[in-house]
C-alpha cells in the first residue's frame, strides 16, 4: 500500500530553532545523531546501495551466480526493441485508466453523498474504507473466483440477464477489466475518504452564496466543488499513477495458475502482464539479473513520465 | 474532528429553501445508494464466507449458491492438512509485530530529533530523508535480494524484518506531529529537572503523541501483513513462508483449486487484520485524510 499521505512543510516551520544549543563541538550533539542513526544505516544498506547496484548492474550482463559481464547500452538497446515490455507498458497502461477513471468519479461521487449524510456517517466510512485494508491476496483469490469461466458469478449473472459468458481470465480484455474492476473495489473507498476530508475543508458560505445566487446542485459541483478540490484531486491522481503503474500483486495472483513455466507470465498471451510482472519474470523466472535491472530503470522512466503528464493536465485545468 | 460537523450542519442547511417532504425525499434517495455502495464494498467478504461453507461440488454447480453451506468446518480440515496455516501465520505474526515495534521504536526517536533539536547538518539530513521517500521498490529488489543471499538472510524472517525496521513516512509522519503536540515548554521543564535526551523522549515525548503512535503502529502491522512481493521473492524455502505466500501457493498449486478451502483460507488469514482495522478504524480514516489535505 502507496498510502502515505502527503504533508507540505510550512517553510517557517524548518527555520525554526526550538530548542538550541549554540557553539557546542559536533560531538555534543552525538545522542542525536545515534537517535538518526538507525534510518540511514538501514537505507544505506538497502536503499542507497541497492540503488547504485541496480545502476551498476544494467550495463552488465549477470545471472545472479557467474561472474558478471560488461554489456554497455546494450540492456538499454535490447529493452527499447522488446516487444514484450511495450506490451506490458500497454497493458499496464490499460488497466490503470480502465481503473483510476471510474474510481476517481466514484469516489468522488461517493465522497459528495457521505458529506451530506448525516447519520450513520462512521458506519459508511467503516464499511467503504474496508476493501482497502483487505490483502490483495485473499482478494484476488475470492475476485478469481468471481470471474472463474466456468461457475464465477460474474458470468452467473450475465446468464441470468440473458448474455454470452465471457471467459474473463482467458480473454485479452476481460483480463483487464478484471483486474480494473478488482483494483475499483479495492481503491474507490480509500479515495473517497480523502476526498470527504478535502471537502470539509470547503467553507460553508461558498455553497450559502452559490445558493443565494440560484445555482443548482451539478453547477455548484463545478463550480465551486470542484475547483477547489483540484489539490486533493492532484494528490489523488498521482498516487494512484504511482501504486497502478507498479501493480504486480493483483494480476500475480490472480493469473499464476495459466502458465506452467512462469507464474509472472500475466495470462495468456501475457494480456494481463504488468511492467512489474515482466520485471520479475525476466529477473527472478529467468535469472536475468542484468537485465532486469534495465527493465525496473525503464519502469521507472515510465512512471516518472506519466506522473508529470497527470500533474501537467490537473495543473493547467486550474489555470484556465 | 470539529471541521467534520461544521460543514455536515452546512449541508443540512442547504435544503432548507425546498419542503421538508422534498428535502426528507432526497435524505431517503441519498441513503439507498450509500446502502448500494457499502454493499458492494462488503459483498465479496460475504461471498468468500458463502464459498467456505461449502464443497467443490456445491461451488460448481449453478446457479451459485448465495447463501451458506455446511462444509466450513470440512474446509477447515482440508487447509490445514494442505498447508502449515499457523506456521505461516506465526511468521507473519512475527514479521508484521517485530517490524511494528522496530517501527514505532526507531521513528519516533527519530521524529523526536528532527523535531524539537537543532544540529548541525539537520537540514540536509532531513531533505535526503524526503527524497529516500521516492525510490521506488523495484530498483532495489535485486541488489537487496543479492545482498540479502550474501548475509545468508533468505529464505529467514531476518530478511523481512531488518530492511522495513525504520522508515521515511513514518519519521515524517512523527515529526508532523510532535511539532506541533509537543511544547518546547515541556522539554524545558523536563530538563530543568535534570532529564537527559532518552528520559526527555520517553518521559514527555512519548506519552504526548500516543494518537499518532497508534495510527503509524497500525498501518505499519496491516502493511506488513499484506506485503506479498517482497516474501514472494525473499523466502524461497516453500516450508517457511508468511500467511500472504503461503495462501497464494494455495491458490496456485492444485491445477483444479478447490475453491471452498482456498477461501476458508483467504477468510481466516483476514481475521487477525480485521481485528487490528476494527481497533484502530476511526484513528486510521481521520488521520489519512488529515494527510492528504494538509
Amino acid at each position: 500500500m502507496a498510502t502515505a499521505p502527503v504533508v507540505d512543510t510550512p517553510p517557517a516551520a524548518l527555520a525554526e530553532t526550538p530548542v538550541t544549543h549554540p557553539k557546542k563541538g559536533i560531538l555534543s550533539y552525538w545522542r542525536l545523531y545515534a537517535a538518526i542513526s538507525p534510518f540511514y544505516l538501514l537505507f544505506l544498506a538497502f536503499g542507497l546501495i541497492p540503488v547504485g547496484f541496480s545502476l551498476y548492474l544494467s550495463f552488465h550482463r549477470w545471472d545472479g551466480l557467474g561472474t558478471m559481464e560488461f554489456a554497455g547500452l546494450s540492456q538499454y538497446r535490447y529493452l527499447l526493441s522488446d516487444t514484450q515490455f511495450w506490451t506490458s507498458i500497454g497493458n499496464t497502461l490499460i488497466i490503470w485508466a480502465l481503473a483510476t477513471f471510474p474510481m476517481i468519479f466514484l469516489a468522488m461521487v461517493t465522497a459528495v453523498m457521505l458529506n451530506s449524510a448525516v447519520r450513520f456517517k462512521n458506519l459508511y466510512r467503516f464499511a467503504y474504507f474496508l476493501p482497502n485494508v483487505t490483502s490483495i491476496v485473499a482478494v484476488a483469490i475470492i475476485f478469481g473466483s468471481v470471474f472463474s469461466t466456468n461457475f464465477g458469478l460474474a458470468n452467473a449473472l450475465l446468464q441470468a440477464v440473458g448474455l454470452d459468458q465471457v471467459a474473463w481470465l482467458n480473454t485479452p480484455w476481460g483480463i483487464k477489466v478484471a483486474i480494473a474492476v478488482l483494483m475499483t473495489w479495492q481503491w474507490t473507498g480509500y479515495n473517497a475518504i480523502i476526498f470527504l476530508a478535502g471537502l470539509q475543508t470547503i467553507p460553508g458560505e461558498l455553497y450559502e452564496a452559490a445558493r443565494m445566487d440560484g445555482a443548482g446542485p451539478v453547477q455548484t459541483f463545478f463550480r465551486i466543488t470542484l475547483p477547489l478540490m483540484r489539490p486533493v484531486l492532484l494528490f489523488v491522481l498521482i498516487i494512484s499513477t504511482v501504486t497502478g503503474l507498479q501493480t504486480f500483486s493483483e494480476p500475480q495472483v490472480l493469473l499464476q495458475t495459466t502458465d506452467n513455466n512462469s507464474s509472472f507470465a500475466g495470462g495468456p498471451g501475457h494480456s494481463g502482464q504488468t511492467m512489474v510482472l515482466y520485471f520479475f519474470q525476466q529477473t527472478f523466472d529467468n535469472n536475468d539479473f542484468g537485465y532486469g535491472a534495465a527493465v525496473a530503470w525503464g519502469i521507472f522512466l515510465v512512471v516518472i513520465i506519466f506522473s508529470i503528464i497527470n500533474w501537467r493536465l490537473v495543473q493547467r485545468r486550474g489555470e484556465d | 474532528m470539529a471541521i467534520l460537523k461544521g460543514s455536515s450542519a452546512s449541508m443540512k442547511g442547504a435544503g432548507h429553501t425546498s419542503t421538508i417532504k422534498g428535502s426528507r425525499r432526497r435524505g431517503i434517495a441519498l441513503h439507498l445508494s450509500l446502502i448500494i455502495g457499502l454493499l458492494l464494498s462488503v459483498f465479496p467478504f460475504y461471498w468468500a464466507v458463502i464459498m467456505s461453507t461449502h464443497s467443490s461440488t456445491e461451488i460448481f454447480s449453478y446457479p451459485p449458491k448465495l447463501l451458506p453451506g455446511s462444509h466450513f468446518l470440512e474446509n477447515v480440515r482440508n487447509l490445514f492438512d494442505n498447508v502449515d496455516f499457523f506456521g505461516s501465520m506465526f511468521n507473519s505474526l512475527l514479521v508484521a509485530c517485530s517490524v511494528t515495534v522496530l517501527v514505532l521504536f526507531f521513528d519516533s526517536l527519530a521524529a523526536f530529533v528532527f523535531a524539537k533539536f537543532q544540529f548541525p547538518g539537520r537540514r540536509v539530513l532531513f531533505a535526503l530523508m524526503m527524497v529516500i521517500f521516492m525510490v521506488p521498490a523495484q530498483l532495489q529488489a535485486i541488489p537487496q535480494f543479492v545482498i540479502m543471499a550474501k548475509l545468508g538472510w533468505i529464505g529467514s524472517m531476518t530478511a523481512l524484518i531488518v530492511p522495513a525496521a525504520a522508515n521515511a513516512f513514518g519519521i515524517f509522519w512523527m515529526r508532523q506531529y510532535m511539532k506541533s503536540a509537543i511544547h518546547d515548554e515541556l522539554i524545558d521543564a523536563s530538563k530543568l529537572d535534570g532529564a537527559g535526551f532518552l528520559r526527555q523522549y520517553w518521559h514527555v515525548a512519548l506519552p504526548v503523541v500516543r494518537p499518532g503512535l497508534a495510527f503509524l503502529g497500525i498501518f505499519t502491522f496491516m502493511g506488513q501483513w499484506n506485503d506479498y512481493a517482497w516474501p514472494l521473492i525473499a523466502l524461497t524455502n516453500p516450508d517457511n513462508v508468511t500467511l500472504q505466500v503461503a495462501l497464494s501457493q494455495l491458490n496456485g498449486v492444485h491445477g483444479t483449486t478447490d475453491y471452498g478451502m482456498v477461501m476458508t483460507g483467504a477468510l481466516l488469514a483476514l481475521v487477525p487484520l480485521l481485528i487490528v482495522f476494527a481497533i484502530g478504524a476511526k484513528q486510521i480514516i481521520a488521520d489519512l485524510g488529515k494527510g492528504a489535505i494538509r
